[in-house]
């Protein structure tokens, strides 16, 4: 945590980039979470970096969607929830009282395993977010062609869809439903992206256009992925934490976690020898 | 190889009997139906004319027409549904979207299931009680109106919830990520998307209204007025209660006049159901999803 002020106060520095400097997008600090008596994480620790795509892996029922799920406070609105510790995103902590909870769901946008894309046309879905964050006294006609098309160009979707606009999304085949409820975030400006499993319900095709895009999107947004394809975490992701029992075994550089993994069950995990 | 065994024959024979059965119990149901509009089309459509339709009761109510009645009945449809469907789909929605699922809420939609269940005769008086005498409108179009907007509550309600919860909740959990508010996702996605269910609540609120004879009894409908309602704090006459005086109270009447006023009962009903399912198909073109 050297010199963190002084770094901000020059941009165009090219500081250290090893772990212990690099800016911190979402920073949890012994975080606990139960669900009823069944304790679902323990004491997680990480330092999730900005800027990057981190993803978690793990087999089923490991917490990690759980720990997903409690970055944007989704998982309060299940009954008997109980979590210690804090998360912070930004820098900043989303438990503390004072926060506004619409604001945490805007800073940070969340794509879920199943497209779902709200059943009003193409246009309408992009705006969707950006409607409800803005006064209705700014909001220009002219303005809102822009976003649409600069949002639908982010995600690689704006050729394939400028002439059916005013088309229900719901209509778009799943990986382009997926690649619109990525670009639906993308209006407000969030800091964080939290995807889950964004993949699983897409054929292999729809798979590598997906990935290809949350690639594109590297370096703009902080980006945490759940995912259960090992081959997806190696390829689309910058680090890696794997896991285990609602424990976070290990949190390294990706290419250093599939080639020289530093916990035996790590290896074990990847190898294939449980899933 | 392809023989037809015995075992066939008799799965087969078995077949035909349940067809037969399931067959003739709605051939049973559709039938009364039948006969009734055939009855009242033969009875009382030789009736039908555009003086007994605009035109006043003259002879002691033998003779001439039911106009008066005809739009008492519209106006209690419409001033109650004016009270209803605002509040009925209003409390659905905090029903649904708003309330916790807990024990509460869960007594509170058992009352309403109850409330469906009470005998018109009990909401009548109730009615005469509360509007009428409690809250002094007399016996009035107003009064009727808010006595059969009670007794029609539950419809409302239980079929705007119904329709609500027949919105995915994929839907809704998209918006509030997004950091909607409760009402911005209602507003926004949920309603849109149920409206049809709540219109179809409508319509069977609208049948039930009209046809209701016993609330209005002593809320607002009179046998007979020499005068058109001019506001809603008048006396009316109503079909439903117009049907049962001539068909029982006044001797000497022509056979077939009941007849004829049941006829433009089922009409109007008709007519104003047709409403609603023309719009309620116009929006079902639109649905999304």
């Amino acid at each position: 945590m050297l010199r963190d002020g002084s770094v901000k106060a020059m941009p165009g520095l090219n500081h250290h980039t090893n772990a212990r400097s690099a800016p911190v997008a979402i920073r949890t600090r012994d975080l606990n979470l139960w669900y009823g008596q069944f304790q679902a994480l323990f004491d997680v620790n990480l330092n999730i970096k900005r800027g990057i795509i981190t993803a978690l892996i793990g087999p089923s029922g490991c917490g990690k969607t759980t720990l997903l799920r409690s970055v944007n406070r989704i998982n309060e609105r299940i009954d008997g929830v109980r979590t210690t510790g804090t998360i912070e995103v930004m820098d900043e902590d989303i438990y503390a009282s004072g926060v506004e909870l619409l604001q945490v769901r805007k800073q940070i946008g969340m794509v879920f395993q199943r497209p779902n894309p709200l059943p009003i046309s193409i246009r309408d879905n992009v705006l969707f977010g950006y409607r409800i964050h803005t006064p209705k006294e700014t909001l220009r006609h002219s303005d809102e062609d822009a976003i649409v098309e600069q949002a639908l160009r982010q995600v690689l979707l704006w050729d394939e869809v400028k002439d059916s606009l005013h088309k229900k999304a719901t209509g778009l085949s799943l990986e382009k439903q997926q690649k619109l409820c990525i670009a639906r975030l993308l209006p407000v400006k969030p800091e964080v992206l939290l995807m889950d499993e964004p993949c699983s319900a897409l054929d292999p095709k729809g798979t590598e256009a997906v990935e290809e895009l949350i690639w594109e999107l590297r370096g703009d947004y902080s980006i945490l992925i759940v995912t259960h394809n090992m081959a997806q975490a190696r390829r689309a992701s910058d680090e890696c934490i794997f896991m285990l029992l609602g424990k976070v075994i290990e949190h390294t550089a990706t290419d250093k976690m599939f080639v020289t993994p530093d916990r035996p069950e790590t290896a074990d995990y990847i190898e294939g020898r449980y899933g | 190889m392809f023989a037809s065994s015995e075992l066939n024959q008799r799965n087969r024979n078995r077949e035909r009997v349940f067809r037969v059965l399931f067959g003739t119990m709605t051939a049973l149901l559709v039938l009364p139906v039948i006969i009734i509009l055939v009855t009242l089309v033969v009875k009382g459509g030789p009736v039908i004319s555009v003086e007994f339709l605009f035109g006043n009761p003259t002879n002691g109510m033998t003779a001439g027409g039911i106009f008066p009645a005809l739009l008492g009945t519209v106006w209690l449809v419409l001033v109650a549904l004016l009270a209803s469907v605002p509040l009925g789909v209003a409390a659905a929605i905090y029903l649904s979207e708003y309330a916790a699922d807990n024990w509460f809420t869960r007594a509170i939609n058992l009352a309403i299931i109850n409330l469906a269940g009470v005998p018109s005769i009990v909401h009548a008086l109730f009615g005469l009680g509360a509007f009428v005498v409690f809250f002094g409108l007399g016996t009035s179009i107003l009064a009727a109106s808010l006595t059969l907007a009670i007794m029609t509550l539950p419809v409302v309600i239980v079929a705007t919830r119904e329709a609500l919860q027949a919105v995915p909740q994929s839907f809704r959990e998209a918006c509030w990520n997004m950091g909607a508010t409760r009402w911005q996702t209602i507003h926004r996605v949920v309603l849109p998307n149920a409206i049809t269910g709540v219109l179809t609540g409508v319509i069977l609120e609208v049948s039930r209204t009209a046809g209701e004879t016993a609330p209005i009894m002593f809320t607002g409908a009179a046998f007979f007025l020499p005068f058109l309602p001019q506001s809603v704090f008048d006396q009316t006459m109503a079909l439903s209660l117009h049907l049962f005086v001539v068909s029982t109270q006044v001797p000497g009447m022509p056979e077939q006049l009941p007849f004829g006023v049941a006829l433009v009962l089922i009409g109007i009903v008709l007519i104003m159901n047709s409403l609603s399912i023309a719009l309620r198909m116009y929006l079902r073109g639109k649905k999304k999803w």
